[in-house]
């Protein structure tokens, strides 16, 4: 509790832990607040709390996590993040080395996207009520003129792209959670996405959605932005891809991969004219390889998200009720 | 993914649905049931009731070991949970399911009660071991599929001489639920049942085998297909099915030859039976009280029986006024002829526990039927 009192041993706290690692001329300052400079353009701002059980996952950390999540929600405004901000809650008796091995992941992400940590505040809560450390992240970014991307802006006749495999972060949360063991570690997709967005909107500053599809993964995205837009969208399964060990630990629990969290993928609704350009900028970005056009935006009072089957018929993708839960037998 | 495609394979789907026309008597009607919730769940999801004439009707069986759970059995869990201090450990698909007065587990654990969701026996042996100084209940559901790793957890907490751990029993068996199932008398104001075969269980009987249906199907003059959940096996057995009653034969098939055998899975057979033993009778949700259809924990292992460790008060327990799960579940109705289908019972707000599973004949007409519906009456419109 010490850490946390505001006194000698948290100022060593946040001098030997935070300041060390997250080091840049702004937060340096040793301001409660931060002072930016900000480019010319219409600002976006976002804040994310991420509390994730394991803490540490194949391909990232609560650390990194709470970095890509939040410069993804000012992403898939179109904009381009500037800065972030971090709020840590600790909980007593919570492993300083465990501490700094999220620190280090995190600033190696912000270090990465290029958006450095500008301000942030620590608390440290008793023993049992927390749950090691949960970190809230705030980000701001910078919308560039003529671009307008909204969840609501999807009209009949445009084209749905998604930008790689589904399901690859819930699995792999999964599979550390449950000590479920599969025969290749599948790796959690957390990823920054602001570049990939960058140059799609660089060249299709039109694109009207732009989504990142985290919990309730795919499905839920989609049936969102159909409820916002008022449209249906009409899915080709074939077309959406996911990995084999993801597709094969999914029947195995008895999940739908479309439901199944994703941490580094978008979903990107565009004119149809424009979908194959976008589709080769995609591919061309290391995070957009296996980009995919997956179906289309359609009329529907309903508002229904409905994929046509590979077996040769069409099934409904409803939204989620509660949390995705394995069969029984 | 190997060996998952190809028994989704839209090709073979439509080879097979022809065969089925071309079998399928035009002058008969064929009602079968598909005792499984996989069953139901496939056939829905991958709209196999499209691919098969009008006349071939699916009857939805209550093969949802969560569906059939009567009520007072999941209230005396929640009171386990809220009352006693224990740990109770249950597989996912029990969480939301409503008890009386809608009170539901997930409600409990909100409640401050310590409710935990695990994917296997082990996970809840493991909780045991790490909580001493707590009692650890897990709430075994299920049918023969599940019943095996449950009697392992029992032996295993017996050889490490775990005193903080117990199993409240609630394992049932699909043979004695199919012969009721046809057998059993019409309840007044209802229409009696109209099968003329069934899909049988198939993860069930790769544990026992497909023998154990060879007395429903002789008595009863019903065919019995064991199934596979994939959509081209229950295209495949559907066709078996029709060929059976066509030609007059009631026998037990198997379809889904690369798991099932006639015997079983006997090394499961006898951990089942060194460990649990047969009640004579206990309640099923929509069938009623059925003999010798369950399974209890034998005397040699009392000390990890959780209903003889906790003294459970009698209680009042009720359905939802209504809600029609029990007569869905003995195939008498249909999940749109429940009143409160889709106003009042949504898998959000569900009313009965067909909604809520993932196995429920509900769920799987909430899911993936309405815009089969929608487009249908849309049509219907413009004819």
């Amino acid at each position: 509790m010490t850490h946390g009192g505001g006194g000698r041993a948290m100022s060593v706290l946040i001098e030997d832990l935070f300041h060390r690692h997250l080091k840049n001329t702004i937060l340096d300052q040793g301001h409660d607040a931060a002072v930016l400079e900000v480019p010319p353009g219409r600002l976006v701002m976002s804040t994310d709390a991420h509390v994730i059980s394991p803490l540490f996952f194949p391909g990232g950390d609560i650390g990194s996590l709470s970095v890509h999540g939040t410069l993804n929600d000012v992403a898939m405004a179109g904009a381009r993040p500037v800065s972030l901000t971090a709020s840590f809650i600790l909980e007593e008796g919570f492993p300083l080395a465990d501490l700094e091995r999220i620190v280090i992941s995190m600033a190696r992400a912000a270090r990465e996207a290029g958006v450095p940590v500008v301000s942030g505040d620590t608390k440290v809560v008793e023993k049992g009520k927390g749950d090691g450390v949960f970190i809230t992240t705030t980000g701001v970014g910078v919308l560039p003129e003529g671009v307008s991307i909204s969840p609501a802006a999807a009209k009949p006749g445009q084209a749905v792209l998604l930008s790689g495999t589904i399901g690859d972060h819930g699995v792999a949360i999964l599979s550390k959670r449950e000590n479920l063991t599969f025969e290749t570690e599948i790796q959690s997709d957390s990823a920054a996405l602001h570049g990939l967005v960058g140059s799609m909107v660089d060249a299709v500053p039109g694109i009207s959605v732009l989504r990142d599809p985290t919990r309730g993964g795919l499905a839920t995205a989609l049936n969102e932005i159909a409820h916002a837009s008022k449209v249906g969208v009409m899915l080709d399964e074939g077309e959406i891809p996911v990995r084999p060990d993801v597709e094969g630990a999914c029947e195995l629990l008895g999940l739908d991969p479309l439901y199944v969290a994703n941490e580094g993928k978008l979903i990107c609704i565009c004119d149809a004219s424009d979908a194959d350009r976008l589709l080769e900028i995609m591919k061309a970005h290391p995070l957009g390889q296996n980009a995919a056009k997956i179906g289309e935006i359609v009329e529907d009072a309903d508002c229904m998200v409905v994929m046509k089957t590979g077996f040769g018929g069409s099934r409904v993708v409803d939204w989620l009720s509660g949390e995705q839960l394995p069969r029984i037998c | 993914m190997k060996y998952i495609k190809e028994f989704r394979d839209g090709k073979l789907a439509q080879k097979l649905a022809l065969a089925i026309r071309q079998e399928a008597d035009p002058d008969r009607h064929y009602h079968l049931m598909e005792f499984c919730g996989g069953h139901t769940h496939a056939i829905f999801r991958y709209g196999v009731q499209d691919l098969v004439p009008q006349n071939v009707e699916y009857v939805h069986g209550p093969g949802c070991p969560v569906c059939v759970l009567p009520v007072r059995r999941l209230d005396d869990a929640i009171e386990l949970a809220l009352k006693s201090n224990v740990i109770l450990t249950t597989y996912g698909d029990m969480m939301r399911v409503p008890g009386t007065k809608q009170k539901s587990l997930i409600r409990a654990k909100a409640e401050g009660a310590d409710i935990r969701m695990v994917y296997s026996t082990q996970d809840a042996l493991r909780i045991a071991r790490e909580n001493p100084q707590r009692q650890v209940v897990f709430f075994a559901i299920g049918f023969e599929t599940t019943t095996p790793p449950t009697a392992v957890a029992i032996l295993q907490a017996k050889a490490e001489g775990l005193k903080n751990f117990s199993v409240f029993c609630n394992h049932v068996l699909t043979p004695p639920a199919i012969a009721h199932i046809v057998n059993a008398p019409a309840e007044p104001g209802e229409q009696p049942v109209k099968i003329d075969g069934f899909l049988g269980p198939s993860h069930v009987s790769s544990v026992i085998g497909w023998a154990p249906y060879q007395p429903a199907a002789r008595d009863f003059r019903k065919p019995v297909v064991i199934a596979g959940f994939e959509p081209l096996d229950v295209m495949q057995s559907t066709l078996m099915l029709i060929r059976q009653i066509n030609e007059g034969r009631h026998e037990v098939e198997n379809q889904y030859t690369r798991v099932v055998t006639k015997e079983g899975n006997r090394k499961a057979q006898r951990l089942v039976d060194d460990v649990l033993e047969l009640r004579r009778t206990f309640e099923w949700r929509g069938l009623g009280y059925v003999p010798d259809s369950a399974l209890k924990i034998r005397e040699a292992y009392v000390d990890f029986d959780a209903e003889e460790r906790f003294a459970l008060s009698p209680k009042e327990s009720r359905e939802v006024k209504s809600c029609e799960c029990p007569a869905i579940l003995r195939g008498v109705k249909k999940p749109t002829e429940c009143k409160l289908f889709g106003t009042v019972c949504t898998p959000d707000n569900p009313m009965g526990a067909c909604m809520v599973s993932s196995e429920g004949a509900c769920a799987a007409y909430w899911t993936y039927g309405r815009k089969r519906e929608a487009m249908a009456a849309a049509k219907g419109a413009a004819a």
